[in-house]
């Protein structure tokens, strides 16, 4: 490998991008193909790049042979994946430790400094401020989940508007269906595009049957994992 | 926030390392995981990086390989080539440095130029 492809890779990893470095075991030639140039003509070979986009959803690296012969690894980066919480209310007490332990970087969003407490919430980055303040220091990208659970607009509106416009891979939001017609109006009425409004997971979770807030959290958690590794397959119409 | 605790990616900052010992002019080689099968301590994709002097990071298999792979590397960083390694129980070189877990790996080694 070149020290300019690794620059370039560790460059991506800071960004918070998606990259696959490939390369030839017999020639030692690399390449390297972030997820955000996928759509571009690539110049490699049809075996490879078939299967690019499988791979930056499942984030495995591995061995991919061609009907040649030739050997290519595939080191795919992926950066880990961020949950951030709207609401600092109970299903989120049992949201947060399930998705730590599922591999995500949870943060919990909150003004109202009642509820947003440190004793509520152990080992949880904790945001006490109101959601215009704390996405400064949180920033949202494709690899960010948004789940807003306070059912206040007040609060969950700016946080729902600021995740599809980051391109989160989920975005979900707490309430009935008729809540959510309000909140799909007044999204609309805000200027966010109705294509965008659609992608709001609304009732929030799989649908499990779920009562208690654990089960909603199990079942928020769920969904978020399924947007995770289904990630981009709807779009580019290659279903995993 | 992934500042406070580490990527799970364990040997993520391996390559990190990798950049920083280029930059600073040293020769540098990194060990890959590309292949494994059964019981193998450390995932595909796994970086060991290795200096000249056989300085080194990260981690291939846990420590059962490392020894040979540090030798190999320093081969490789003298002769420019890349070089496929394979270990395993059945391998008597392997079993004498010890992936006794009953596994077989692959490793890429390449130098970076």
């Amino acid at each position: 490998m070149d020290r300019f492809t690794l620059q370039s890779l560790n460059e991506a990893r800071r960004q918070r991008q998606a990259a696959i470095l490939i390369t030839n075991l017999a020639s030692g030639v690399v390449r390297l193909v972030r997820e955000n140039d996928l759509g571009l003509d690539l110049m490699i070979e049809p075996a490879l790049s078939q299967i690019l986009p499988q791979r930056f959803r499942s984030a495995h690296s591995g061995l991919v042979e061609t009907a040649e012969g030739d050997q290519f690894f595939l080191t795919v980066h992926v950066p880990p994946p961020r949950l951030v919480v709207i609401g600092a209310v109970h299903i989120s007490q049992a949201l947060a430790p399930m998705a730590r332990i599922a591999g995500f970087d949870v943060t919990i969003i909150d003004p109202r400094t009642a509820f947003a407490t440190p004793e509520r919430f152990a080992d949880v980055a904790l945001v006490p401020h109101w959601p215009e303040d704390a996405l400064k220091r949180v920033p949202l990208d494709p690899f960010t989940a948004v789940a807003a659970l306070t059912h206040d607009p007040k609060i969950d509106d700016l946080p729902l508007q600021a995740a599809l416009a980051a391109n989160c891979f989920y975005v979900g939001a707490l309430g009935s269906r008729k809540t959510h017609a309000k909140r799909v109006e007044r999204l609309l009425t805000a200027g966010v595009d109705a294509a965008d409004v659609a992608k709001i997971r609304a009732p929030i979770g799989l649908a499990i049957g779920a009562q208690s807030p654990a089960e909603i959290a199990v079942s928020v958690l769920a969904e978020v994992v399924d947007a995770l590794r289904k990630r981009g397959a709807i779009a580019s119409g290659d279903a995993a | 926030m992934s500042a406070e605790r580490p990527l799970r990616l364990g040997d993520a900052d391996v390559l990190g390392t990798a950049e920083d010992w280029v930059r600073a002019g040293r020769a540098v080689a990194l060990a890959t995981v590309v292949e494994t099968w059964g019981s193998a301590p450390r995932p595909v994709g796994s970086h060991l990086v290795i200096d000249a002097d056989g300085h080194f990071e990260g981690s291939v298999s846990g420590g059962c390989v490392e020894g040979a792979v540090i030798g190999e590397a320093i081969e490789v960083i003298a002769a420019g080539e890349p070089r496929l390694l394979e270990f395993g129980v059945a391998d008597e070189t392997a079993w004498r440095v010890g992936l006794s877990c009953g596994g077989r790996i692959r490793i890429y080694v390449e130098r970076v130029v």
